[in-house]
């Protein structure tokens, strides 16, 4: 039990942090809301500083219903660090935009959402990725409508919480028919079952799972929520939704693939490379007549979740560490980018969203514009910026794994993609300004976060290709 | 001989009681009805061994299902007669609906006893030789555990949402401040004064 717990180490100090700090925002009350979110910072790197320990390399723990190893080590440094930006972002966000101020629950919720999310990424087990996989949701339902007299926000809310127990339903579902028809909730006897012979039951099963999974991917044809809820929910809590429950959704979906139904590859492979096709094509055609940046990057992230799944649709070693590899890479420049709209405000200081607002940046904010246009440049796919090495990997990967349909279309989607990506940076370079442009924020923790961000992707970027394609391939390896 | 004794006296109640609880003309009877039957299909499910059912019967539905549909009843201004009024109107699909899922119990139930649907075999068969409550609470306490912590953690997130979502701070209004009124002392409230006749005293 002592082992268990030591690996479980992270999620025990995310949990305690939040119940700490929801006891103290009981009696601090709103005045507190800036320290405890600091402390909220604090407590993510001190759960990313216990993954040194067995939390990442221990084995299993309870009997099987939890994996501490470096797959799940390096999603969830990838988590936490998107918890981290997303806590940090709120305080100036909230103080600035009339409506709602920003209420000491949210860092609360934000790392309770973080628990659920490493709890999803270690599944060994069917129940611990459902409860993981609820306890995300359900802190990301409150967060969507957290601005309440917005009645976008509101909106965005209930719409996602309707969908998402819709999705959480289709997922049990398939649940319930896996363990009906294999015995057994744990992921390698289930893969054992699947070894077996595949009956009926278990195919539907199968069929089920990836469903539900893929509407928290917001893979197409189950994506509808996205634009929406994206749109409505406050600028950080988009920034978050579009980065951190990706990653635990995404290596959620890889884990269950590899570990649980493995042996079912040809089974969910038509299923993954079908989700895949279409949320690329949809992603980048749907996105041209946008004009809100928010959907715009929704879109985008549908666009992008469809590459992640052509790494998965490989179903190899090397297909895992290219889907970790993309995710990284991704996670950056979308974080990266919902700083930049964080920045877009008009003169009295209410955030602005439409991509004509954008016009004329690189006139009155040079700096903010270079970083957009790395950021876009980066999400197109084009060379020498880091986000074409990650397409670059997946499509490596498919095409190793003898996937040479898929890997064509999904690179000639790509380019259609690549317009709607250009045309912002057209917006921002050749556009005439339309005012005096976005007032400095002088904020040193975001100016600082999109520096980082820029160079990341950048061609600096390339010197951590080696140290994080080392790390990608440890993570990888410890599914197969 | 006591068993068969029990079983017949708690089957009788329950289904009498769920008749009544239909044809009930007062709502709130047709809850206590509702109540009644509850507490007499415990009773069933203990005779056959499941005690664990029972007890949820018993706190679930009993104490806090029941309990509630009671305070709807009374609380909202249902009105029942005009509910009742369509019941001609939709006796036949309700018929059908009935008939349907007698089929459904009766094709199920064929299915199973002719083995047509091979389920896999448990993971965690029920012992034998320990109570099944026993057994339900040695397994969500050790092997369990932590999705039980989890499922723990699931509610505190719909505690804090639910909070976050309707809490609102009033202003203007004036609580009742039981240390000011402690605190306040006679000499602060009142004052002696000696007015002169005919010239009446500011306030």
């Amino acid at each position: 039990m002592t082992d268990s717990l030591m690996m479980v180490l992270p999620e025990e100090i995310l949990s305690i942090g939040s119940i700490v700090l929801m006891l103290i925002a009981a009696w601090g009350g709103q005045a507190s809301t800036r320290m405890i979110s600091w402390v909220a910072v604090a407590v993510l790197a001190g759960a990313t500083i216990a993954l040194l320990g067995p939390a990442s390399s221990g084995g299993v723990a309870f009997d099987g219903l939890f994996r501490a190893d470096a797959f799940a080590a390096f999603s969830k440094v990838l988590i936490y660090g998107a918890t981290a930006v997303a806590i940090l972002l709120a305080p100036r966000f909230f103080k600035q935009t009339s409506g709602d101020d920003l209420r000491p629950e949210y860092p609360v919720l934000l790392l309770l959402s973080a628990c659920g999310m490493g709890m999803m990424v270690s599944a060994g087990d069917l129940l611990v990725l459902y409860v993981g996989l609820e306890l995300q949701s359900l802190a990301a339902y409150v967060l969507a409508s957290f601005m309440r007299r917005d009645t976008r926000s509101a909106e965005a809310g209930l719409k996602y919480f309707v969908l998402g127990a819709l999705a959480s339903g289709i997922l049990l579902y398939g649940i319930s028919l896996v363990y009906g028809f294999s015995g057994s909730t744990v992921f390698p006897q289930i893969a054992t079952a699947y070894g077996a012979g595949h009956s009926l039951g278990l195919v539907f099963g199968l069929v089920f799972v990836f469903a539900g999974l893929a509407f928290k991917i917001s893979a197409v044809p189950f994506h509808m929520w996205t634009p929406d809820v994206y749109e409505g929910a406050p600028t950080p809590v988009t920034a978050f939704f579009a980065s951190a429950p990706k990653v635990a959704a995404m290596g959620l979906a890889v884990r269950v693939a590899v570990e649980a139904m493995g042996p079912a590859v040809d089974q969910w492979r038509q299923i993954v490379i079908f989700a895949s096709l279409a949320s690329i094509i949809f992603g980048a055609v749907a996105a041209i007549g946008q004009t809100n940046v928010k959907r715009l990057l929704a879109y985008s992230s549908i666009n992008n979740v469809g590459f992640v799944l052509v790494g998965l649709a490989a179903g190899t070693q090397a297909g895992v560490a290219a889907v970790l590899f993309y995710l990284t890479v991704y996670v950056v420049m979308t974080l990266g980018s919902f700083l930049v709209v964080l920045q877009m405000r008009d003169a009295e200081g209410q955030p602005v969203e439409t991509i004509a607002s954008l016009s004329g940046m690189s006139r009155t904010r040079p700096g903010l514009a270079l970083a957009m246009a790395i950021f876009m440049f980066s999400l197109a796919g084009i060379p020498p910026l880091l986000g074409f090495n990650a397409k670059l990997a997946v499509f490596d990967a498919a095409t190793a794994a003898g996937l040479y349909p898929l890997a064509v279309v999904g690179f000639v989607a790509s380019v259609i993609g690549a317009y709607y990506y250009l045309r912002v940076v057209k917006v921002m370079y050749f556009d005439e300004p339309v005012d005096a442009g976005f007032p400095k924020s002088g904020d040193i923790v975001e100016g600082g976060l999109i520096t980082a961000a820029a160079v990341f992707v950048s061609p600096i970027g390339w010197l951590l290709l080696a140290p994080l394609g080392l790390a990608t391939m440890a993570a990888a390896r410890s599914l197969f | 001989m006591i068993q068969a004794f029990a079983f017949y006296l708690f089957a009788i109640i329950v289904i009498a009681s769920a008749v009544l609880t239909i044809t009930a003309r007062n709502p709130v009877h047709a809850v206590l009805w509702l109540i009644l039957a509850f507490f007499n299909a415990a009773g069933l499910m203990v005779l056959v061994g499941a005690e664990f059912i029972a007890m949820l019967l018993v706190i679930v539905y009993v104490g806090a299902v029941a309990v509630l549909f009671l305070f709807v009843v009374m609380m909202l201004n249902i009105d029942f007669a005009e509910l009742r009024a369509g019941f001609v109107r939709y006796a036949l699909i309700g018929l059908a609906f009935a008939v349907a899922l007698a089929a459904e119990i009766m094709i199920a139930f064929g299915a199973w006893s002719a083995g047509a649907i091979e389920l896999g075999r448990r993971a965690a068969p029920t012992p034998d030789t320990v109570p099944n409550i026993e057994a339900l609470g040695l397994l969500l306490y050790s092997r369990y555990l932590f999705v039980f912590e989890g499922a723990g953690l699931v509610l505190l997130v719909a505690m804090i949402g639910a909070i976050v979502l309707t809490h609102r701070e009033r202003s203007g209004v004036r609580p009742q401040n039981i240390n000011r009124q402690v605190k306040r002392r006679p000499q602060d409230a009142t004052r002696n004064a000696r007015p002169t006749v005919g010239q009446g005293i500011e306030l």
